[in-house]
């Protein structure tokens, strides 16, 4: 048995947390070997080749792969897939776009967010808003997986692998890439920070999620929030927390403003440590809150950060 | 422009799922079931491109259960013009895979040549995400997922998509498939007169054998159980005692 798996790279920088986890998650599974693709990818591919586990590095580098258009990547991956039983990835939102098109390719189901591999053939995954764990045996002749990385530790470094480089695939030459909006951010990255302040719908305004963001800052922690303060345009979409946003599990999560729906517990429920400040005692928030204060945010939050 | 709306008929997201004793799956009977909100998002958009008149006709399809004709009457309701009911389960605890969809929408896609697909970007039971990707992928045409803004341009559809990152703008040639993410639009309420006029509205009924599409599953579902629970926490008085708490634990 053997792995290709697509790394996380973006702009020819290597996400190693998302793609260490994916790593760990595989080993089970066979010899990994990592694809790295994009415009500029050799730098991430060498990168990708220190993971420990990883066997080999396939790259292809190619303007084709900028921005990692789903179809060219899918074209490619579905291309080199017959040496592997399994073809993976993190699963990041561009995970997400290319391997459910990967898997229809070779006429195949895809397993999305899967948290624990119990067997070559079998996998757990949540559903309905990780209210439910289903355990799915699958009987395709290749599996094509997306991690959810929040669950699983991410490889260390200290390999050294070969880095083989392969030629681009065909172009499909169906889409091109416009724009990206980024914004960049000192901040740790959410899905792998060790601490997440989040707010909510709680926190009112735009200008007054600079209380979450202070903080964040003093504890050196990513910020999030839920999607009622996402939709009010107090946060950007990418720092949404949940079902239908990023999946995180850090040491410490601290909600501040919400009210915890399952939507959103979806997202934070199995951080080690959840601090909830809301000023409704019955906010479902506090059932799965370790430490839960009834408070004012706006009197609590600023207090905790002169505190800290 | 003909443009088509895959939309699925799925437990209502305020309800509180409870997983069966016997780990065979998780309680349906007797539970609210809605169309699947990004499905709604999906039709709003599909509307909208009507009203703007960048399209001609919405035709909407769901595959599952008969009981999905509700789901379909509702997208009618709120305006969409036709409606395909492929049954192919008869029990409400059966799932159709995104593969056997996808393969189902593709046959369906063939026959009614629209020139755009808008799906959801996740059913909210089966937490998939992958129908629509895999559509684009059987059909070979381009995709445009998790979209928070939507351009027709000509032969172009010019659409932002939400990422792990922050927003990413993309040209994709038409036809194309769409996914709809949460801040696409808000989609309307059907009103009462619609919901009386959609009773009318075309709603054709075929089977999964009519179009020679093989819905097995690919993944065998051994059982399903309870997530976790967490462990009920404690309320602290004050931000003092608050602090001192997360030092014992030695969160800070
Ligand atoms: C298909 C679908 C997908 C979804 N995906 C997600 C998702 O990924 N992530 C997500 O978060 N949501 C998601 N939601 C939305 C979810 O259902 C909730 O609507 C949302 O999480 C609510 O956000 P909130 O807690 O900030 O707002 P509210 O529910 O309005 O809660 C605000 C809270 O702030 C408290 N508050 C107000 N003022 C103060 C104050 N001064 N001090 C202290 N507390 C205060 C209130 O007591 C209240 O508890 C999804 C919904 C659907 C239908
Ligand atoms: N049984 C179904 N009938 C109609 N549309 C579906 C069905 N299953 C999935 N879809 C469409 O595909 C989208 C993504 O679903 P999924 O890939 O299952 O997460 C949904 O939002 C719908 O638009």
């Amino acid at each position: 048995m053997a792995v290709l798996l697509l790394a996380e790279i973006n702009d020819g920088v290597l996400s190693v947390d998302a793609t260490a986890k994916a790593v760990s998650a595989s080993t089970s599974l066979g010899d990994v070997t990592v694809l790295a693709v994009g415009a500029t990818a050799a730098d991430a591919a060498a990168e990708a080749a220190k993971i420990d586990g990883v066997a080999k590095v396939l790259v292809a580098e190619d303007a084709l792969y900028s921005h990692r258009l789903a179809e060219p990547v899918a074209t490619l991956m579905a291309a080199l897939a017959a040496d592997y039983s399994h073809i993976v990835a993190p699963a990041t939102t561009d995970a997400k776009n290319i391997l459910p098109r990967v898997a229809a390719l070779l006429d195949v189901m895809v397993l999305s967010d899967v948290t624990a591999v119990v067997d070559a053939d079998t996998f757990e995954r949540p559903i309905y808003a990780g209210n439910a764990i289903q355990t799915v045996k699958s009987s395709d002749a290749k599996k094509v997986i997306t991690f959810r990385t929040s669950t699983f530790d991410a490889a260390g470094e200290g390999g050294s692998a070969a880095v083989e480089t392969i030629a681009a695939g065909d172009n499909p030459g169906l889409s091109e890439w416009v724009e990206d909006k980024v914004a960049e951010s000192d901040r740790p990255e959410l899905t792998s920070a060790k601490i997440v302040v989040s707010g909510g719908r709680g926190v009112g305004s735009e200008e007054d999620f600079a209380i979450i963001e202070k903080l964040a800052d003093k504890l050196g922690a990513a910020v999030g929030a839920s999607r009622a303060a996402v939709d009010s345009g107090f946060a950007p979409n990418d720092w949404q927390v949940g079902q239908t946003g990023k999946v995180v599990a850090p040491e410490l999560y601290i909600a501040a403003g919400i009210s915890g729906a399952i939507q959103h517990l979806a997202g934070m429920k199995d951080s080690k440590i959840i601090v909830a400040i809301n000023k409704d005692e019955e906010a479902p928030i506090f059932q799965v809150a370790d430490f839960g204060l009834v408070a004012d945010l706006f009197e609590a939050v600023p207090a905790l950060t002169e505190k800290l | 422009m003909k443009v088509l709306v895959p939309v699925k008929r799925v437990i209502d997201y305020n309800v509180k799922v409870r997983v069966k004793a016997d780990g065979t799956g998780v309680d349906l009977a007797n539970v609210k079931m809605s169309m699947n909100p990004f499905d709604e998002i999906a039709v709003e958009e599909a509307i909208r491109l009507k009203e703007a008149g960048k399209a001609d006709e919405v035709v909407v399809v769901s595959i599952g259960v008969k009981q999905a004709q509700e789901t379909l009457r509702t997208a009618l309701a709120m305006g969409a013009d036709r409606a395909i009911l492929i049954i192919a389960a008869d029990d409400v605890n059966t799932d159709i895979e995104p593969l056997a969809v996808a393969k189902l929408l593709a046959k369906v896609v063939e026959e009614e040549q629209p020139g755009l697909v808008v799906a959801g970007k996740q059913a909210i039971d089966n937490d998939m995400n992958a129908t629509g990707q895999m559509l684009s992928a059987l059909l070979g045409w381009s995709q445009a997922t998790f979209a928070s803004e939507v351009d027709i341009d000509g032969d172009k559809a010019v659409v932002t998509r939400e990422v792990d990152g922050g927003l990413q703008t993309i040209k994709v040639n038409l036809p194309a498939i769409v996914t709809a993410d949460l801040r696409l639009n808000e989609p309307r309420y059907a009103t009462l007169p619609n919901i009386m006029k959609a009773k009318k509205k075309p709603l054709d009924e075929k089977t999964a054998a009519d179009y020679g599409v093989d819905v097995t599953p690919r993944l065998e579902v051994v059982k399903t159980s309870e997530p976790a629970v967490r462990q009920a926490g404690i309320k602290v008085e004050s931000v003092d005692e608050l602090v001192t708490k997360l030092k014992e634990a030695g969160a800070i």
